[in-house]
């Protein structure tokens, strides 16, 4: 049975020390809880000027690879952070988190948003040159992308913040 | 008028008990105080990292203010609002909390960087072209200043 394999996997993750030291200390949980809100807010934040550019609201006087180019380092980087912080914390209950509705959501919100990203960086940039003159519209499917990324992070916030106030 | 009779005067308004009833309210307008967050955040790193330098270095600082400098203070009057919903739900909770009083303090430093990063400009539109010094220490305590915000933020969970 998968869901048994699954639910061995998450006990054996939240007896591990990192997770029992983390789950056992009053102030190590809420540092590391800091840190993820700071670097998701910074990955909202940066995908968000990406998608308005894509969605033609701001930075119109900046090509859009150039922007993409200068911000998606950062929100990567943010990214890498919030993931990291986000799975010490899921150690440390694993099976709350593991059983908990809201938070199996996100993570299903992740995988959907980063298909979008990828859907977009494999089809809906090849032809980027053309469209990304000044004055030039975003075609539809680039829109779509920038539409689909806006709605998932905000499901994500939302959805974390949920998780957090339906474990006790 | 004590702080502590504030807090039980807010206590016992209509909206407050409210509020305490509908348990959606609370996690839905922390999400909005979020959301805003990151948009103000971020804002202001794309602005001090211009003026560091080490990004857009070579588009004009004022079209990158033009672009952020708005998104820095319109979004305060969302967080003021959905800041107001929280304090009415649990005024004791944050009026009496360590870790809100330090976000205020904070937050008033904030804002003092953000108004001298704007005055400095005025005065000397090369800010952040030329000589690097005074533009990347603005730029520093401004990132430093944020950052505290959203940590002192998240503590009020913790000291309450």
């Amino acid at each position: 049975m998968v869901s048994v394999e699954i639910d061995r996997f998450l006990e054996w993750l939240q007896s591990t020390p990192l997770a029992l030291a983390i789950a056992e200390n009053d102030i190590l949980f809420p540092w590391i809880e800091s840190v993820h809100v700071l670097a998701i807010v910074l990955v909202v934040g940066t995908i968000s000027i990406v998608d308005l550019r894509l969605l033609g609201v701001a930075s119109l006087d900046i090509s859009a690879k150039r922007l993409m180019r200068d911000i998606i380092p950062y929100t990567w980087g943010a990214f890498a952070v919030a993931a990291i912080t986000g799975s010490l914390m899921f150690s440390s209950d694993a099976t709350h988190y593991g059983h908990n509705r809201l938070f199996q959501i996100k993570l299903v919100m992740l995988v959907l948003a980063g298909i979008n990203m990828a859907a977009f960086h494999l089809f809906g940039e090849r032809d980027i040159e053309r469209w990304d003159a000044p004055g030039a519209t975003t075609p539809v499917a680039a829109k779509a992308a920038a539409t689909i990324s806006l709605l998932a992070w905000i499901a994500i916030v939302s959805l974390g913040r949920g998780t957090g106030f339906t474990m006790h | 008028m004590t702080l502590n009779d504030i807090c039980q005067w807010i206590d016992q308004t209509a909206m407050s008990q409210w509020i305490k009833e509908a348990a959606w309210v609370v996690p839905t307008v922390q999400t909005v105080h979020i959301l805003a967050i990151a948009v103000v955040a971020s804002s202001a790193l794309m602005l001090d990292l211009r003026l560091i330098g080490v990004f857009w270095a070579n588009r004009p600082m004022e079209a990158v203010k033009a672009r952020f400098l708005p998104l820095i203070w319109w979004p305060l009057l969302l967080l003021l609002a959905t800041g107001i919903i929280m304090i009415t739900a649990e005024p004791a909770r944050s009026l009496k909390n360590p870790a809100f009083q330090l976000k205020m303090l904070l937050l008033i430093g904030a804002l003092i960087v953000t108004g001298l990063f704007q005055l400095l400009h005025r005065r000397d539109a090369s800010l952040g072209d030329g000589p690097r010094a005074a533009a990347v220490t603005l730029a520093i305590v401004s990132i430093a200043l944020w950052s505290s915000i959203i940590f002192a933020g998240r503590w009020i969970a913790y000291f309450a």
